[in-house]
């Protein structure tokens, strides 16, 4: 930021929308560390936690950030994802938590036999709820973004979990100016979003201009791929189950999201830079969550019924 | 998405980025009645910005064949209506933010209800807005609705406002309408405070004058409505050339030499060099560095986030400000203010809340509500408490000095919200106005002898024993039993009950909710005076409410305030019913009677629980002796 010094003294320096977002997303990031007793970043190595880790690095510079990172591991995402989130650890040097709902693996659960609904409730919910319990944090900041999904745009940056996690979409805290309410009872938790008012775009560009490393994957690259229900799901890893007379077959791909592999849709692509990224996504005509197979699942409102239950 | 076409995009998406850079950033708020198709409006910026997948248009499609009233059109409106009840309900009845750029600008929308019983919703969205969007309906022209909408806009301090006057489309785009309805408008704002506004014709539906100028109305010559929110002039320049506030949220000391204080600048400039105050202790230093992740600054500017590192070692926390040394903010810990109450439980003069300011937590009482406003007819009325989404001017207490500047000078230093201290609920905003003098005039005298000495004379340890409990519990049996033991023993005490304050210091009260806060407001203040003056005080009072208790609570120091609770089932204390007070309560001849028609809200973590129902009451104010013996009190 050496704009200061390019503009003229005595002018009205116009901030830029990018200045201003990551000026709030400090600002949230630092009124949850001064008021939660035992904060944690949930990291789930996307682009969107990409960001909010590097915005992290600057709201406690020269200070690391005074709280952990916890990934819930459902065992089942991207090969590249790990090893990205093993340099990235390496590079920021903060303590990373690992939680994966044991039980469940140990049950058995997979994305294949048992369902979207189910599994992404059992390893993802279940899950960060485990961990949020075991550890005792009382405040969680996750990379959620209200332009995202329809529910997403009414809720707060503070988001009240009560001590069963649930969410209350009727009884939100008004938030206003940028006084936010911290205050809780025992038991009771905030998530806490700094890049609610960000969209897809407004990540992009940040990732662009601040150069901040994202998983591979979201360049385009050949990989091998099967169509299943009009999506072209990456064959990661032996463990995906081919269906009688399925071929994987090397396709230019790439994602526009990070989630399960076998959970997550790829589209064809030759975008293997940033600005081929924006040329595609400015003339893109599918909006980023549709490559997720969890949204679909009761229509509308499973996003919303998912929050109630605790889910980011 | 396709704001750009695809041969721009070719020509070099690099240079597209370089320019999108350079965007700034207007928040917004739309309001308008049930009706006015404020919905509809943002729909048709999202769709026309093109701001709108093919995917989300499938299911808004879809969805409009089921909920939607435009027959086979696609009904706009279902794309900003968020949750599944609302959908159901075809109103919006929250807050909720939506998303565009144009080549000049990335809006933030936020989308409030226009329905009557939710003021509270648009005064949070209108709070971070830099415009305001106001909707009326042509054919309907200014409704009550739109004066209330204008009126909560000009109180949160809104300056940019746009009259959207929609539906032309249904009054045949007639001037004459128009011209009518803007007329009947500028009368009411002049009278409001709205200087300016600029009344844009609209038809959101068919999307006249929304993006694209309309073919429909060659009269007018005005801006469309996203032209003019491109261009609307922002905020910087005035708080940027405001005085220097930086509130301090967070002391960042990663290792013994580096000490800096991290906050938004939330008004004014600063730069290395800089004299400045640290308020509220007064100390001065000199700004020696503006640190950042992305290297040291060589000025920062309002509305970014920042850390400063000063030339002299001085004591600062979160709470603090720091402040322009030539131009500090005001200091007081009482107010005038406006407050807008956004809670089912009413706001109580004389109730113990407590208030964000800044990055400041302080306890806070609203001590006087000079009047209400009604929002309707601008009228002022008088008030003993305030509703949900009422208004007032009120007289406020913070427990200590804030800085803080005028509301109209400065939306962050001069802002506030209250937070109620059982369930944590944001139950209040509120703008500050200016600072009573009272609190500058009356010192806190300095005394020789303070309340250590004195209880060292008596040789006791002062304290009050907060007797609470629905009537005929015993607490006066059990507290005069006590106090004769404490008596006995040579302790000098005092015993506070509805005889000795009723008939006199408290005369003027009767049994209603405010007053029952004032009751218990001056017995608390009474105590506090007694146990200052080295006495061990005894309280018997139902004291109903858990926020006066905490109230009570607050005023003393950790270990001298003692709640016992007698707790005793009501149909037990109505067998005994020594006063035969419930039998008069029954049938009708007392109202507000505790345990009847009036709550009793049961200690969650009293010091002392006296089951009554199994104990006598000499029991209970021996086991009460024998707890505060334990306590090291006597």
């Amino acid at each position: 930021m050496t704009v200061a010094e390019e503009t003229p003294n005595l002018d009205t320096r116009t901030l830029t929308h990018l200045e201003r977002l990551e000026a709030e997303a400090i600002h949230i990031m630092r009124e949850v560390v001064a008021e939660a007793e035992n904060p944690v970043m949930l990291y789930s190595v996307g682009k969107d936690s990409s960001v909010m880790l590097h915005i992290a690095q600057k709201a406690f510079y020269p200070a690391k950030p005074p709280f952990p990172l916890l990934h819930i591991d459902t065992t089942w995402n991207f090969r590249a994802l790990y090893a990205f989130r093993a340099e990235m650890i390496d590079e920021v040097g903060m303590q990373l938590i690992v939680h994966i709902n044991e039980e469940a693996v140990a049950e058995g659960i997979n994305p294949f036999t048992h369902g979207s609904a189910l599994y992404t409730d059992v390893m993802n919910t279940v899950a960060l709820k485990q961990a949020l319990d075991k550890h005792g944090f009382d405040a969680a900041f996750g990379g959620g973004r209200r332009d995202e999904e329809k529910s997403r745009a009414k809720e707060r940056v503070f988001s009240f979990r009560t001590a069963q996690h649930r969410w209350d979409p009727k009884n939100q805290r008004p938030e206003l100016w940028k006084l936010y309410n911290a205050r809780k009872k025992k038991g009771e938790s905030i998530r806490a979003f700094p890049l609610s008012n960000w969209t897809e775009i407004d990540i992009w560009q940040y990732i662009w201009l601040h150069n901040v490393p994202i998983v591979p994957l979201y360049f385009a690259a050949t990989q091998p791929v099967v169509e299943r229900d009009g999506m072209l799901i990456m064959v990661d890893d032996e463990r995906m189950p081919l269906n009688p007379g399925e071929q994987p077959m090397m396709k230019q791909v790439r994602f526009r999201t990070m989630g399960c592999y076998p959970l997550t849709g790829a589209v064809e692509s030759d975008a293997t830079t940033l600005p081929d990224i924006f040329r595609e996504i400015l003339l893109a005509t599918a909006s980023e969550r549709q490559g997720r197979v969890i949204d679909y699942d009761d229509g509308g409102a499973s996003m919303e019924r998912k929050k109630q239950e605790g889910y980011y | 998405m396709a704001s750009v076409t695809e041969m721009e995009l070719a020509a070099s998406v690099e240079e597209y980025l370089r320019q999108h850079e350079h965007k700034s950033l207007l928040r917004f708020i739309t309001c308008g009645s049930v009706d006015d198709g404020k919905s509809t409006l943002i729909g048709r910026m999202l769709y026309d910005s093109k701001l709108l997948f093919e995917d989300q248009l499938a299911a808004v499609t879809k969805d409009s064949r089921k909920w939607g009233t435009q027959g086979d059109e696609i009904d706009l409106a279902l794309l900003v209506d968020g949750l599944a009840a609302e959908r159901e309900q075809g109103i919006t009845i929250d807050v909720a933010y939506r998303f565009f750029a144009t080549e000049q600008r990335k809006f933030i929308v936020a989308d409030t209800p226009g329905h009557e019983q939710y003021t509270r919703n648009m005064v949070t969205g209108a709070s971070t807005a830099d415009a305001a969007v106001i909707l009326v309906d042509a054919r309907n022209g200014v409704l009550t609705q739109t004066r209330r909408h204008s009126y909560l806009v000009s109180l949160l301090g809104i300056r940019h406002v746009a009259l959207a006057v929609n539906k032309m489309d249904a009054v045949e785009y007639s001037q004459a309408r128009f011209d009518e309805i803007v007329e009947d408008y500028a009368e009411f704002a002049k009278k409001i405070g709205i200087e300016e506004f600029t009344a844009i014709p609209i038809s959101a539906l068919k999307g006249d004058n929304v993006v694209a100028p309309s073919p429909h109305m060659d009269w007018y010559h005005g801006p469309t409505l996203i032209g003019y929110l491109e261009t609307v002039e922002l905020d910087d320049t005035r708080m940027q050339q405001a005085p220097f506030r930086l509130p301090v949220q967070w002391v960042n000391r990663p290792t013994s030499t580096f000490r800096g204080f991290a906050g938004m600048v939330v008004s004014g400039t600063i730069r290395p060099g800089d004299r400045i105050r640290v308020q509220p202790s007064g100390r001065e230093s000199t700004v020696a560095r503006i640190v950042t992740y992305d290297g040291e600054l060589g000025e920062a500017v309002a509305g970014q986030s920042v850390t400063l590192t000063l030339e002299d070692e001085i004591d600062i926390s979160r709470g603090a400000v720091i402040s322009g040394a030539d131009a500090p903010a005001q200091i007081a810990d009482q107010f005038e203010a406006k407050v807008v109450w956004m809670a089912d439980e009413p706001l109580m003069p004389g109730r113990s809340y407590l208030a964000k300011i800044g990055t400041n937590l302080v306890g806070a009482q609203v001590t006087d509500i000079k009047y209400q406003v009604n929002v309707n007819t601008l009228e002022h009325t008088a008030a003993k408490k305030l509703e949900l989404n009422g208004i007032a001017f009120c007289n406020v207490s913070f427990d200590r000095p804030v800085p803080f500047d005028p509301y109209v000078e400065n939306r962050d230093t001069g802002s506030f919200i209250l937070i109620d201290r059982m369930n944590n609920n944001t139950v209040g905003a509120g703008m500050l106005d200016f600072a009573l003098r009272r609190s500058q005039n009356i010192h806190h005298q300095h005394h020789d002898i303070d309340k250590a000495a004195r209880a060292a004379v008596k040789g006791q340890k002062p304290c009050v024993l907060w007797f609470t409990g629905l009537s005929g519990s015993g607490k006066s049996t059990v507290a005069n039993l006590v106090e004769k033991k404490l008596h006995a023993m040579g302790h000098h005490t005092y015993l506070l009950d509805g005889d000795n304050v009723r008939h006199g210091l408290n005369r003027d009260l009767g049994f209603t909710e405010e007053d029952r806060v004032e009751n218990i407001r001056r017995v608390a203040e009474v105590a506090k005076l007694m146990v200052d003056a080295g006495l061990i005080v005894l309280t018997a009072f139902i004291s109903p409410y858990r926020a006066e208790r905490q109230m009570a609570r607050a005023l003393f120091d950790e270990g001298e305030f003692i709640e016992v609770f007698m707790d005793t089932p009501l149909e037990i204390a109505e067998q005994r019913d020594p006063k035969g007070l419930y039998k008069k309560a029954r049938r009708g001849e007392l109202k507000n009677f505790t345990g009847i028609d009036a709550p009793y809200e049961r200690p969650e973590a009293a010091e002392l629980s006296i089951d009554t129902k199994t104990q006598t009451p000499e029991a209970g104010a021996d086991s009460i002796m024998a707890a505060i013996r334990h306590m090291s009190i006597i």
